[in-house]
C-alpha cells in the first residue's frame, strides 16, 4: 500500500477545500438557516407534528441528507474531473499507485468534506430546534456510508463527464429531485397511496428514512431495509468503480 | 553487441493502436542503456509522446512488452514507475497550488516520505527557490516548465523522461536546462528526451533514435549520425572527359562518373578543413578545366528516405 500517495491525494483535495472554506461552509449554513426559517418556523407552525415530532426537528435529517448527497456527488465529481480537464492526471496515471489507493484518496477526501458539512448543518440546526439522537452509532453509520457511497457516485460521474455542464447535470437533474421526492421534508404517509408506492422506488427514501430513524425512531420503511439498501448502493458504486479501473474506461487510452 | 546488464529499459515489439483505429506505434523495439542520454528525434505525430507514455504507464500498449530495470511495466508497475520521472510535453499544472506544495505532492504520490530539504535542493538547482511560495498560475511558461522538471525529480528517479523540454524556452533557459540535464546525467540518471531539433539532439545525446510514422528508423551513436548527416558531395563538371584520374588527385576521395565528365568529391561538412581549396588547387595544377561546380548534402530527410526505402 502506497500510504504516502493516499495521504498526498487526500491532503491535496482537502487543501482545495480549505482554500474555498468560506464558500464550502457559509453557503450550507445560510441555506440550512433559510430552510429552518421558512419551513420550520413559518410553514411548520401550520403543519403541527409528524409522528409526534415537531416539523422543525423532523426536517433536520432530511436537510442533512440533502446536503450530504449533493455535496458528496459534486465534490468527488469535481475532484477527479478537474485533473482530467487540466491534464494533470498524467501524474496520477504515471505514479506507482493502485486504483484502490486513488479511490481512497479522492473519495475519502470528498466524503470527509461532506461529513464536515453534515456536522455543521446539524450544529446550525441546534440553534433552531432541540436535536436528540436516539441511536448515535446508526446515525454515524448512515452518515459515513451515505457520504462514501455518493462520493463514489460522484467519482464515477467525474470520470464519465466530458464537460463541466455534465458535472452539474446529475446532481441537478437526479439527486436533488430524488431527495425532494424521497421524503426529506415530509413523511410519505402524507401522500396518496399511489404515490407512496411510487416513492418506494426512490433510493433516497431509504437513506432519509433510516437516517431519521436514528434520530427519532420514526421511519417510513423499516430501518433494517434502509441498512440493507445503503449497503447495496455502496457495493453497486464500488463495483462500477472497480470496472472503470479494470477496463481503463475514459481514463486511459 | 551490448552487455545485457547495461540495458535499463527494454522495449520489445510495442504496437499501439488507439481506439479510433490509428496505429501510433508499429512494432517498436528499443533498448536504452543505464546512464545514457538518448534523444528521440522525429517530426510531429511521429509517436514520440505515445512511446514515452507507454513506458510510463499512461497508455496501455496494444501488444508487446516493456521492462524497466528488469521489471515489467504492466505486471510490476509499482517497481517500474518508482524509478521514473516524467516531464510532459504540455504545460499542465494546477493553478492555485504553490510551487513547493506541488513538488512535495509529487514526491508523496511516488511513495516517498516528505522531505523538505530534498525539495529545497531541487528547487534551488532549478532556480525556483525564490518562487517556492508562488501560486503556479503566477509563473511564466519557462518557470512552469522548470516546475514540471522539479516535480519529475522530486522522488529522486533513476530515469528521467523529458518530452520536448525546450519547446517554448528561450536560448538562455535552454542552455540552463541542458546544464541541468548534464549534471543529472553525471549523477547516473538515465535521460530520454524527445525533440524536433537535430541540434538539440546533437548537443545533448549520446545516442539518437530517429522515429517517424510510429516506427524507429534508426538508432545511432550521435557522432556516427552526425557524420552521416554531415556527408556532402561536390560535383565538378569538367570540360574535357578524363579517362582516369591523375595521380595528383588520388589523395582525394573522388569518383569519376561513367561518362567521365563529372568528378564527385565526398567530404564531411562538419570538419574544419573539408579540403575544398586543396582540391580546387590540385585540379588547376593538373590542368583540368572546370565548367561548373555544385554541392549536395544528405539531409535528415535523405536519411529518412533511404531508411524507409531500405526497410521496404
Ligand atoms: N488519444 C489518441 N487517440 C488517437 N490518436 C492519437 C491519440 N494520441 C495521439 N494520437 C495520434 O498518434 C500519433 C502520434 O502522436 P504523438 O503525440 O505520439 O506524436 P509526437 O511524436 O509526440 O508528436 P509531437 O512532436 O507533435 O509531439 C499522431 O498521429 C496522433 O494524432
Ligand atoms: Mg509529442
Amino acid at each position: 500500500m502506497n500510504i504516502h500517495a493516499i495521504s498526498s491525494i487526500y491532503r491535496f483535495e482537502m487543501n482545495r477545500m480549505w482554500r474555498t472554506m468560506g464558500q464550502s461552509i457559509v453557503s450550507p449554513v445560510i441555506s440550512t438557516s433559510l430552510y429552518f426559517i421558512v419551513f420550520g418556523a413559518a410553514i411548520g407552525r401550520q403543519m403541527g407534528e409528524i409522528d409526534g415530532i415537531s416539523y422543525g426537528a423532523f426536517l433536520v435529517p432530511g436537510l442533512v441528507m440533502l446536503s450530504l448527497l449533493t455535496q458528496s456527488v459534486s465534490n468527488a465529481a469535481f475532484g477527479i474531473y478537474f485533473p482530467k480537464f487540466t491534464g494533470t492526471i498524467y501524474e496520477i496515471l504515471s505514479a506507482p499507485v493502485s486504483a484502490l489507493e486513488i479511490v481512497i484518496g479522492y473519495v475519502g477526501a470528498a466524503a470527509t468534506k461532506s461529513l464536515i458539512l453534515g456536522v455543521i448543518i446539524m450544529l446550525t440546526a441546534t440553534l433552531f430546534v432541540d436535536l436528540k439522537i436516539a441511536h448515535p452509532f446508526w446515525m454515524l453509520f448512515f452518515l459515513v456510508l451515505t457520504a462514501t457511497t455518493f462520493s463514489l457516485l460522484g467519482f464515477i460521474i467525474g470520470i464519465w463527464a466530458d464537460g463541466f455542464d455534465q458535472l452539474q447535470i446529475v446532481p441537478l437533474l437526479i439527486i436533488t429531485p430524488l431527495t425532494f421526492l424521497g421524503g426529506s421534508f415530509y413523511s410519505i404517509k402524507m401522500l396518496p397511496e399511489f404515490w407512496q408506492t411510487v416513492t418506494l422506488a426512490n433510493p433516497v427514501l431509504y437513506l432519509v428514512s433510516g437516517f431519521r430513524w436514528s434520530f427519532y425512531e420514526i421511519s417510513d420503511v423499516s430501518p433494517g431495509i434502509s441498512i440493507a439498501m445503503i449497503l447495496v448502493f455502496l457495493s453497486l458504486c464500488a463495483g462500477i468503480v472497480y470496472w472503470i479501473f479494470k477496463t481503463g474506461y475514459r481514463i486511459k487510452s | 553487441m551490448n552487455n545485457n546488464a547495461d540495458i535499463l529499459i527494454d522495449i520489445k515489439n510495442i504496437t499501439k493502436k488507439y481506439d479510433n483505429g490509428f496505429t501510433a506505434l508499429d512494432d517498436v523495439s528499443l533498448q536504452i542503456k543505464k546512464g545514457e542520454i538518448i534523444a528521440l528525434l522525429g517530426p510531429n505525430g511521429a509517436g514520440k509522446t505515445t512511446l514515452i507514455s507507454t513506458i510510463c504507464g499512461i497508455i496501455t500498449p496494444t501488444s508487446g512488452s516493456i521492462s524497466v530495470g528488469g521489471f515489467d511495466t504492466l505486471k510490476d508497475y509499482r517497481d517500474t514507475r518508482k524509478m521514473i520521472g516524467l516531464v510532459p510535453q504540455e504545460l499542465t499544472t494546477d493553478a492555485f497550488e504553490t510551487v513547493f506544495d506541488t513538488v512535495s505532492f509529487t514526491r508523496g504520490l511516488f511513495g516517498k516520505p516528505r522531505d523538505n530539504s530534498i525539495i529545497e535542493k531541487i528547487l534551488k538547482d532549478l532556480s525556483l527557490w525564490d518562487k517556492k511560495d508562488n501560486k503556479l498560475r503566477e509563473l511564466s511558461g519557462g518557470m512552469k516548465r522548470r516546475v514540471l522538471i522539479a516535480k519529475a525529480l522530486s522522488h529522486e528517479p533513476d530515469i528521467l523522461f523529458l518530452d520536448e523540454p525546450t519547446a517554448g524556452v528561450d536560448v538562455e533557459l535552454r542552455k540552463d536546462m541542458w546544464n541541468v540535464m548534464r549534471a543529472l546525467s553525471k549523477t547516473g540518471v538515465t535521460i530520454i528526451l524527445t525533440t524536433h531539433y537535430i541540434e538539440e539532439a546533437e548537443e545533448m545525446a549520446d545516442r539518437i533514435g530517429v522515429i517517424s510514422k510510429g516506427r524507429i528508423l534508426l538508432v545511432e551513436q550521435t557522432s556516427e549520425l552526425m557524420r552521416k548527416l554531415g556527408h556532402k558531395e561536390m560535383i565538378v563538371e569538367i570540360s574535357e572527359p578524363l579517362d582516369t584520374l591523375p595521380a595528383s588527385l588520388q589523395a582525394f576521395d573522388l569518383t569519376l562518373s561513367d561518362d567521365r565528365k563529372f568528378i564527385t568529391y565526398s567530404y564531411n561538412a562538419n570538419q574544419e578543413h573539408p579540403g575544398i581549396t586543396r582540391l580546387l588547387k590540385a585540379l588547376i595544377d593538373a590542368d583540368i578545366r572546370t565548367t561548373d561546380i555544385s554541392t549536395k548534402q544528405s539531409s535528415l530527410e535523405d536519411i529518412f528516405v533511404n531508411l524507409v526505402r531500405d526497410a521496404a
